[in-house]
């Protein structure tokens, strides 16, 4: 992945903060982000290892720090999930490992190749937040089975005024000023950045400095049925089907009865997508790194075309999808790359809706629903259909709406690994990777580049094109 | 409550050299480079217009009311223009370069902005290491039209004072009475920053311009890969290798980065085949980046310039007209290609001595970003083939 060929050593982050100040969320959202542009990234949660170890939980008082066993206990799950992390980054070839616990824990250093550690820090002192937070995630914690919420709100304020007393924040006027960190205050209102050593560093701190917990709604969805869709040839610039308008009017009218709050749209700079939304008549905002994955020599043609011209190289696809690049064209991998503005701005926007395209939809779900580069090439993004993302808890709740407008199903399963199996070769995908030529057939005829980076098609047949 | 394309008004805050003119003329190129129209308003400019001749610290000293008036009158006819550049001439971003130093300033500048409708965001530098000092009157207040008369010593003794001056009345973003402002506080060169507010998408970007930017000496060379086979055909776009020329020029890179003797050089391509010949002949780690690929020339990809005169005529002219946004029919414009080009940008920013072996309308957008280059000159900057450009900061450029 593009992104790990700028991190040489592995890196540690380690949460610091009382209980409640949404490190088990931030660390989450951080490891799915990295996973997702390709950081392999793992969280180390301390309250997991400490519920295994202590199978029940009884009350605050094990929080206590003059609860001289319940220290023990606690400090052994710090060294275990230490020794996991070791582990994890130097035996799993991880890259980062991600820290969640509420105490600030000396590190153990062993092992030869020193992983960088970052400190990310969250301080809050709003009580309306901190509730907000119990109720959220803690009420429906494990250590509650109950449930009761005055019990839980009670037990976990008094399990936090038992950090307190012993909880140090990060100094980086003295004490801590050699270390690298961010410290996030009040929810993301005031950042302290110290010390960034690296690129990794740097592109963690810009992400958590654009996520925000302000409630919203993200809808997905593709640009209504094509022409192209119709005859069953991928890629290419085609208008709507009759079908397809149909659709956006159902949308136009869908989203209406959403009554959403100050709803922003996006969409490709691809005719399909631009039609979609011109029924909605709304502002929309067109994005060219939205565009469907170039296919390359594929482009315009169908799969049966595809089978029957390039045989190795639509097998090679189907053994590694996620890397597979079509020569002259794209992968997913690239796709991947290319969307993560598109991501961050994302996050830091309200209500948006981004009407894309099938490979582009599995990106941008795959981020939100942390699904592997494996399932990634093959989640179901069906024409017509809606996908509506709300955040909630420690994840995204996923709604699926059909607009109930008939269209093709796009879709291709992964086949069974039988029939069409290549002689098992050193992995020729991932030698295409960073190459040029394509490894299978012999040289094609060079079509042009179609929208590889987009571009408003010419219109031979319609008048004078003006320069935008 | 603005709407996000409300004008912002960028404020700087700080001591004499504390970097503040470094960090607005570099602002204000990256903005102008990424498409944002950005202008630096430095009032030391506007004092140095208004008394024609300096004379020395004195005019700093907090009790000198004529000093102070005329101070005043410049920052005022400093804003006036940042006013008519963000109000009447289609500026986005203006950069206000001044101490501004006391809250009371900031307070009307502050005000200033409310009431013509931009969003005012902080940009402040803080800096008490006297090494980092001492260097930065070294490069940059010595040579300035203030100490033309005078010797290196008197002229450092008198902007000592000169900061001297600023100190007592030096009042700084504070946590708690400046908590509803929206800034950065850049602290020992970007050893550590605190950000308060951010309120949109182009503070966001400010922020992480800031925060990636650094002033260790390094240097930065460009160059396109060696000929090609297409090149000696006239034809543009397209994967070819290298021609004998281009494996020759290869070499001679390889025998002249040897003899720089450069320190932990990283050396970039993109990932067509002439820029990874020309780097393999170097025989040191490189890194592919997609982004560094050659401007897609769509539907005129492998022809000649006279062919595609012959095939497209009108595409042909409309390229003369306006270069810098033309897009090729089914490619890209070298607009397109600035978009594409700004995350190799900011990881230029985040290192030090760097290769970038490139192609020739992809090393013109890096080119112009370095050197300040408006879009109209962009296209048309030199870069020819087995020349290597070698780039290192200097002072403000």
């Amino acid at each position: 992945a593009w992104a790990s060929y700028m991190t040489n050593s592995p890196t540690l982050i380690v949460m610091i903060g009382l209980p409640a100040r949404g490190k088990t969320y931030m660390s989450k959202k951080l490891t799915r982000y990295l996973n997702w542009i390709g950081v392999p990234t793992k969280v180390f949660n301390l309250g997991v290892y400490r519920r295994e170890a202590v199978k029940s939980y009884k009350s605050y008082d094990f929080f206590r720090h003059d609860n001289k066993e319940a220290m023990e206990i606690r400090k052994r799950c710090a060294l275990v999930a230490l020794e996991d992390v070791k582990s994890y980054l130097l035996e799993e070839c991880g890259q980062i490992a991600v820290r969640s616990s509420a105490l600030k824990i000396v590190l153990h250093r062993g092992g030869s190749k020193l992983p960088r550690v970052f400190f990310v820090e969250s301080v809050c002192d709003d009580p309306e937040v901190i509730a907000a937070n119990i109720l959220e995630v803690k009420v429906s914690s494990p250590d509650y089975p109950e449930r009761h919420r005055e019990n839980v709100m009670d037990d976990f304020l008094k399990r936090i005024e038992c950090y307190k007393v012993t909880y140090q924040p990060l100094d980086p006027d003295a004490y801590d000023k050699d270390l690298s960190f961010i410290k996030v205050i009040n929810v993301g209102q005031r950042f302290l950045v110290n010390r960034v050593q690296d690129y990794i560093q740097s592109k963690i701190v810009y992400y958590l400095m654009n996520i925000h917990v302000q409630p919203r709604t993200i809808y997905l969805c593709r640009h209504g049925e094509s022409e192209y869709n119709l005859v069953g040839k991928i890629g290419g610039d085609s208008g709507l089907s009759p079908r397809g308008k149909q659709f956006s009017q159902a949308l136009k009218k869908f989203i209406e009865e959403q009554e959403i709050v100050e709803l922003k749209v996006w969409t490709s700079q691809l005719k399909r997508t631009i039609q979609t939304a011109e029924s909605l008549g709304v502002l929309y905002e067109q994005w060219k790194i939205l565009n469907e994955i170039d296919a390359g020599v594929c482009e315009e043609m169908t799969y049966a075309e595809i089978e029957a011209k390039y045989p190795e190289e639509f097998a090679m696809r189907d053994q590694e999808k996620y890397l597979y690049r079509y020569p002259g064209g794209e992968s997913y991998q690239d796709l991947v790359q290319r969307l993560e503005p598109v991501i961050m701005e994302l996050e830091r926007q309200g209500n948006v809706l981004v009407i894309s395209h099938q490979a582009v939809m599995r990106c941008l779900l795959a981020y939100f629903l942390d699904k592997s580069a494996d399932e990634l090439p093959y989640l179901r993004c069906p024409l017509h259909t809606i996908l509506k993302l709300t955040p909630v808890a420690y994840g995204c709740k996923v709604e699926t709406i059909t607009l109930n407008v008939e269209a093709v199903n796009t879709h291709r399963d992964k086949p069974s690994l039988n029939s069409h199996s290549l002689p098992s070769r050193q992995s020729p995908v991932r030698m295409r990777r960073n190459s040029f030529t394509p490894r299978a057939s012999a040289d094609p005829v060079k079509r042009p580049r179609h929208h590889s980076l987009g571009s408003k098609p010419l219109d031979l047949l319609g008048p004078f094109p003006s320069l935008e | 409550v603005c709407m996000t394309n409300c004008p912002t008004l960028i404020v700087m805050v700080g001591l004499p050299a504390r970097g503040k003119t470094y960090i607005s003329k570099k602002l204000t190129r990256y903005l102008n480079w990424i498409g944002v129209p950005t202008k630096e308003f430095n009032v030391g400019q506007y004092r140095r217009d208004l008394v024609k001749k300096y004379k020395s610290f004195e005019f700093f000293l907090p009790d000198n009311e004529e000093g102070l008036k005329i101070r005043k009158q410049c920052a005022l006819a400093a804003l006036n223009d940042v006013r008519q550049y963000l109000s009447e001439e289609n500026g986005h971003v203006a950069v206000f370069d001044a101490t501004n130093t006391t809250r009371e300033r900031r307070e009307t500048i502050y005000k200033f902005g409310e009431e013509n409708g931009y969003k005012t965001f902080f940009v402040e530098s803080v800096c008490v290491d006297p090494e980092v000092i001492a260097a930065n009157i070294v490069q940059v207040k010595l040579g300035s039209p203030d100490y033309v008369d005078c010797s290196n010593d008197e002229a450092t003794e008198d902007f000592m004072k000169r900061i001297e001056c600023y100190k007592n009345s030096y009042e700084t973003l504070d946590e708690t009475l400046d908590k509803d402002l929206s800034y950065i506080k850049i602290m020992d060169v970007g050893r550590s920053y605190l950000v308060n507010r951010v309120m949109d998408h182009i503070q966001s970007r400010i922020v992480y311009y800031l925060m990636n930017i650094h002033v260790t000496p390094r240097s930065i060379y460009l160059c396109r890969h060696g000929e090609s086979e297409l090149n000696l055909k006239g034809r543009i776009g397209g994967d070819p290798g290298l021609s004998v020329r281009g494996k020759e020029f290869a070499k001679s890179l390889a025998q002249f980065i040897n003899e720089q003797n450069i320190k932990d050089l990283k050396v970039w391509t993109s990932q067509m085949k002439r820029t990874i010949q020309t780097a393999e002949a170097l025989g040191v780690p490189y890194e592919q980046w997609k982004v560094l690929n050659e401007i897609d020339a769509g539907v005129c990809e492998e022809m000649t310039y006279e062919e595609i005169q012959e095939n497209y005529p009108l595409e042909f002219a409309l390229r003369d007209q306006d270069k810098y946004r033309y897009r090729y029919p089914k490619g890209e414009s070298y607009e397109d290609l600035v978009q594409r080009l700004e995350p190799v940008i900011m990881e230029l920013e985040r290192q030090e001595n760097v290769l970038v072996i490139c192609h020739q309308a992809v090393m013109r957008c890096l080119l112009a970003y370095f050197l300040d280059k408006p879009a109209e000159q962009l296209p048309y900057l030199k870069c020819p083939l087995h020349t290597v450009l070698k780039l290192t900061p200097v002072a403000y450029g």
